[in-house]
């Protein structure tokens, strides 16, 4: 019994530009199976969900945070009921971007570190299947975290939305795709986890800096105005402020998700080139 | 007989001036050799001679290789050798917080055995290295050598064509590393299966019917236990290698 063949396309243009050799060129590439592709998407997210499914208290963690920070926000702004409007949706869209990129970073490190990637890139798993079975796992939890947080926001602690809860969730969601772009991005730098970590501060931080929550962004410092214009977390929470002002789907809502979905893309198909069948 | 290649090679491995660059260092020099389809080879040599190196350049995971190295007909690290090689890291490469059962489905699936086959598969190599018992544990929660068991079993899934085994036998006890050389030495004559073991236990050369012996990145012999010991004259592979050494450096450096 042969292993059924499954070879990746384009997710592995031969040699590294390191190998200077005829080895590594890959010959013998079989037609590449859809179904195949699938399969191993579907069974990287499996993996990923049954991973977490034995570490419960990491889950806790991440789907009842948002919320208690959310409650703790409603009594700050006790006093100022509309900046608890603005404030908490664009916080909306934040939470899930921290999470993801805090767990992604961790999550591929180890991947990275115990051999598992090496073992895995050995074997005939694309490495776009590697990273869409990620992003599903991830954004699926990252969907059920940013439902119970928008639930709590607009239904306990009424906040006051002139647009479709909806329209917040796509934010979120794709937020959290962002977030786990970044951080399978980030470690490829990071050695350690404590390494890994500090990432946080540098790549994330700046970003809620200068996103708009703590200073309109048409007010800021010219030079920070044109850095935040091109920080994707400007327009998540562009995107937030315009569900909470508009009843309707405005044409800048669509122009800042696509932005956000834009970049995490672009982020993640540079995280993949990170990822290497050959390493020194 | 699956040869996508088109050629049908005796070797399953054949390295011809194969060079490996590290840190700017070559930890692999110039070697030639070839490994026989269906054997047991054991990659024999102390710790940091390069063993690892040269086993990641067969299986395609090294890079700033240069020279030759072909592996069953095709160029090492071809996309459609993946499907047919195991290879096994000298530390566990297995999911700590998945049971030893989860991390076998999950790389099943990444060698594309579908459905109930699955199962029977998991099963099958959970049996072969003999973690049956184990197979709901966390493999975080089981001892090193269970571990490393069951990144073994990981590679023997879907009847790979060759095997890379990185001291698959290291901190085991007595009579699982005699089990597993027994399964080692079945796979090659059942299934006709090439392995390639290193070791850095000299003792267990004689469980292998050729040997790979390496030292400071080369080649110190390509021989069978029995004609390296009459070669040079020894009793065991120990006192084999030493003279090997011993030879080698009162030979005039060349280069």
């Amino acid at each position: 019994m042969a292993r059924t063949e499954d070879p990746d396309p384009g997710a592995d243009p031969g040699a590294d530009p390191g190998t200077a050799t005829t080895v590594g060129t890959d010959t013998g590439r079989a037609a590449p199976s859809g179904a195949g592709h699938l399969a191993s998407v579907l069974a990287t997210a499996r993996r990923v969900l049954r991973q977490l499914s034995h570490d419960p208290r990491t889950v806790a963690q991440l789907l009842a945070v948002p919320v208690l920070l959310l409650v703790l926000l409603y009594y700050v702004f006790d006093a100022d009921r509309r900046a608890f409007s603005t404030v908490g949706a664009s916080l909306l869209g934040i939470f899930p971007m921290i999470t993801m990129f805090l767990v992604t970073s961790i999550a591929t490190l180890r991947e990275r570190s115990s051999g598992t990637l090496e073992r895995l890139l050995t074997m005939p798993l694309g490495k776009g299947e590697l990273i869409a079975g990620y992003a599903l796992a991830f954004g699926g939890l990252a969907t059920v975290q940013a439902s119970i947080a928008t639930a709590t926001a607009v239904w306990l602690l009424d906040l006051d939305i002139a647009g479709s809860p909806w329209l917040l969730l796509v934010v979120a969601v794709l937020n959290a795709l962002l977030g786990m772009a970044l951080g399978l991005f980030v470690s490829a730098f990071a050695a350690t986890e404590f390494q890994a970590v500090q990432f946080f501060p540098a790549v994330i931080v700046p970003q809620i800096l200068l996103c708009g929550l703590f200073v309109p962004r048409d007010e800021m410092q010219p030079v920070l105005g044109a850095i935040s214009d091109v920080l994707p977390l400007s327009y998540s929470v562009d995107g937030m402020t315009e569900v909470v002002t508009h009843a309707e789907v405005t044409g800048d809502y669509l122009r800042d998700v696509a932005v956000v979905a834009a970049v995490a893309a672009a982020v993640l198909a540079v995280g993949a080139a990170t990822l290497r069948r050959r390493t020194a | 007989m699956n040869n996508p290649g088109g050629a049908t090679p005796e070797a399953a491995v054949l390295a011809r001036a194969l060079t490996v660059v590290r840190g700017g260092r070559r930890v692999v020099r110039e070697l030639d050799f070839a490994v026989a389809r269906g054997t047991v080879t054991g990659l024999l040599g102390p710790s940091g001679c390069g063993k690892t190196t040269l086993m990641r350049a067969v299986v395609g995971a090294q890079a700033r290789v240069t020279g030759r190295i072909d592996v069953l007909g095709l160029p090492a690290g071809s996309a459609s050798l993946r499907a047919r090689i195991g290879y096994v890291t000298q530390a566990p490469s297995v999911y700590p917080d998945l049971t030893a059962r989860q991390n076998l489905d999950y790389y099943a699936a990444v060698l594309g055995v579908r459905g109930h086959r699955r199962g029977a598969e998991v099963e099958r190599v959970l049996g072969e290295v003999d973690l049956a018992e184990y197979g709901a544990t966390l493999t975080g929660r089981l001892s090193g050598g269970q571990r490393s068991r069951a990144s073994l079993a990981v590679a023997l899934l879907g009847s790979p064509e060759l095997l890379v085994l990185d001291e698959p036998t290291v901190g085991l006890d007595p009579v699982l590393r005699r089990d597993l050389w027994n399964l080692f030495h079945r796979l090659a004559a059942e299934r006709g299966v090439t392995l390639l073991v290193s070791s850095h236990v000299m003792d267990e050369a004689d469980r292998c019917q050729r040997l790979l012996l390496m030292r400071d990145g080369r080649l110190l012999a390509d021989d069978t236990p029995d004609g390296l010991r009459a070669g040079t004259g020894t009793a065991d592979i120990e006192s084999a290698f030493l003279h090997l050494v011993d030879t080698d450096r009162a030979a005039p450096k060349e280069g």
